[in-house]
């Protein structure tokens, strides 16, 4: 993988590297169209993880609107770790992967777009279903909204540092856990700064810095996380 | 010395037992560790040392198959 | 200079520097970390506030501080492997992440009991205590990466990768451990600093972080010499080396 770059496509020595990147992305979405399940189960199991509080905790109104920013940043959280495994899983197993490594553009571009699309597909929908069950957590209005906010900045985060994860742990045994087991340390800045900013706005406190906070925090992960998950991806290739 | 006598140093003023604990747990795993890696490079030398002599057998003596098969007719019905 | 930093690469040359070095990095650590100890326990003024449980400090800090800093070992050692592929970086990585478990454990189980006379209870969700737990998960998730790559090159880089993406992030923890720390409990009392310490706690308190490093020091050597003795059988001179010991 070093040393000469070997051109093996002669096809898409023309691509621009903006165009590979949107020819990845689209190709994701197209795939996970085809199979919806793999769509809906990071759903299902956000409402799922969310229900379990207040029936194992307390249904009582003032525990659910202290708690429910939490428990909705929380379970959120899980079902993208738990949708991380498929981020690569299935380009490896059918050696799409391999292709991808060996292309001409820079592969940290590539697996952003593929980040990118991850997220598109897991992060925005958990966001737009959030509304709802802050409802049902009983959650003032204006929390609804920064929370709603705290998540469309906040997931992106999750999946690109989740996406380091998914390439060290490519092709293990037992690999979702150990997944797990990596990441969840480094997605607790994200939780803190979420929730914490949730928690600001219902105290009628100004939100804006601790909004502009993470939004540093995707920006850091934005240049840093692809560079990561490149060379790991490179690695677990080179171990298979 | 900051205390009056022995017992008074064993006992604390009443802190004897969580200090006392915090130290007996912190050279137990430290002494445990160290122990522990010595025998470990021990272990791994010996274990080398092994395959060494294996190996020196095996060049001394013509490589013999380590198993033989015969062919047994079984009825399949 | 750079002969010397092809030697230092080189297993057996190490091999033999550690061999010499061990005995003294034992004595001098042992004899640091008892003084240290002895001087602390028995010899150090009663602490005017926290009464004498506060002498756990003498083994609490140095466990913390060194927890810390041997990430910070394995975070350097990761960018030698990555960028120079030296086989002794990657050996240095493997051998100390159990020793950085040991070492965080201690100084989360230290800080644990001395809550209990200070806070009255066996837990509090202190920024200290919570960013030692979590730097215990960091070492977890490096060990449980390693033990699950059978291939030794490629777990060596991918655990590298790994240690400085945790790198990164343990300042990020930090500070936001610190903020959410303030957001539920304004202003706790503080287990460690101390605005002005007394030399008769901080000399002993000196001497017990330096002899814990000369222990640090012997241990890495000594499981650094396993993993090269593992990694290297296949050498003439760790097999000389095996076999001169017996008959």
């Amino acid at each position: 993988m070093t040393g000469n770059p070997v051109r093996v496509h002669p096809v898409a020595e023309g691509v621009s590297v903006a165009g590979a990147m949107k020819a990845v992305f689209l190709r994701d979405v197209k795939v996970a169209f085809r199979q919806r399940q793999d769509l809906l189960n990071p759903l299902l199991f956000f409402v799922m993880v969310v229900t379990l509080f207040p029936l194992g905790v307390s249904p009582e109104v003032s525990f659910l609107r202290e708690a429910g920013a939490g428990i909705l940043w929380v379970a959120a959280l899980l079902s993208v770790l738990l949708s991380l495994d498929h981020l690569f899983r299935h380009d490896f197993d059918d050696g799409t992967l391999e292709q991808l490594v060996l292309q001409p553009q820079p592969l940290f571009l590539l697996v952003l777009a593929k980040t990118l699309a991850h997220w598109m597909l897991t992060g925005l929908p958990l966001v737009i279903l959030t509304p709802v069950l802050g409802v049902m957590m009983h959650q003032p209005g204006n929390s609804i909204g920064i929370l709603c906010l705290t998540l469309l900045i906040g997931t992106p985060v999750l999946s690109l540092i989740g996406s380091i994860g998914a390439a060290l742990t490519l092709g293990l045994r037992s690999a979702g856990v150990l997944l797990s087991l990596l990441i969840i340390p480094l997605y607790i800045p994200v939780l803190i700064f979420g929730t914490g900013t949730v928690a600001a706005a219902s105290e009628g406190a100004p939100v804006g810095a601790y909004l502009a906070l993470m939004g540093a925090f995707l920006f850091l992960a934005l240049t840093l996380a692809p560079f990561a998950s490149a060379s790991a991806l490179k690695i677990s290739m080179s171990n298979s | 010395m900051a205390f009056e006598s022995l017992s008074a140093f064993i006992a604390m003023e009443g802190h004897g037992p969580y200090v006392w604990t915090c130290y007996g747990v912190f050279v137990v795993l430290l002494a445990g560790l160290m122990l522990w890696s010595q025998r470990r490079r021990r272990t791994t030398m010996e274990a080398c040392r092994r395959n060494y002599e294996r190996e020196a057998q095996g060049q001394q003596r013509t490589a013999r198959p380590a198993a033989t098969f015969t062919r047994v007719e079984v009825s399949q019905d | 200079m750079w002969q010397f930093f092809h030697k230092l690469g080189s297993p057996k040359w190490f091999y033999g520097i550690a061999t010499r070095l061990m005995p003294w990095l034992l004595v001098v650590g042992a004899a640091l970390l008892l003084a240290g100890v002895v001087w602390g326990l028995a010899f150090a003024p009663k602490d005017y506030l926290q009464g004498n449980s506060y002498r756990i400090i003498f083994i609490h800090v140095p466990t913390a501080f060194l927890a810390q800093s041997v990430y910070i070992m394995m975070a350097v050692a990761a960018v030698v492997t990555l960028v120079w592929r030296m086989k002794l970086a990657d050996v240095f990585v493997k051998a100390v992440a159990p020793v950085g478990l040991v070492l965080t454990f201690l100084a989360l189980f230290t800080g644990a009991v001395w809550g209990k006379p200070t806070w009255g209870t066996w837990w509090i969700w202190d920024a200290r205590l919570t960013s030692m737990l979590i730097l215990l998960f960091l070492y977890g998730g490096v060990i449980a990466l390693d033990r699950a790559i059978n291939d030794e090159k490629s777990a060596a880089r991918a655990v590298s990768v790994l240690v400085l993406v945790g790198v990164v992030n343990i300042p990020i923890i930090k500070y936001s451990v610190e903020w959410w720390n303030t957001l539920h409990q304004p202003a706790t009392f503080k287990l460690t600093e101390k605005p002005s310490m007394p030399a008769e706690m901080w000399v002993p308190l000196l001497l017990s972080v330096l002899g814990l490093y000369f222990i640090f020091g012997w241990l890495a050597c000594l499981r650094m010499q396993t993993e090269i003795i593992f990694r290297e059988q296949r050498t003439r001179w760790v097999k000389d080396l095996v076999m001169a010991g017996r008959p």
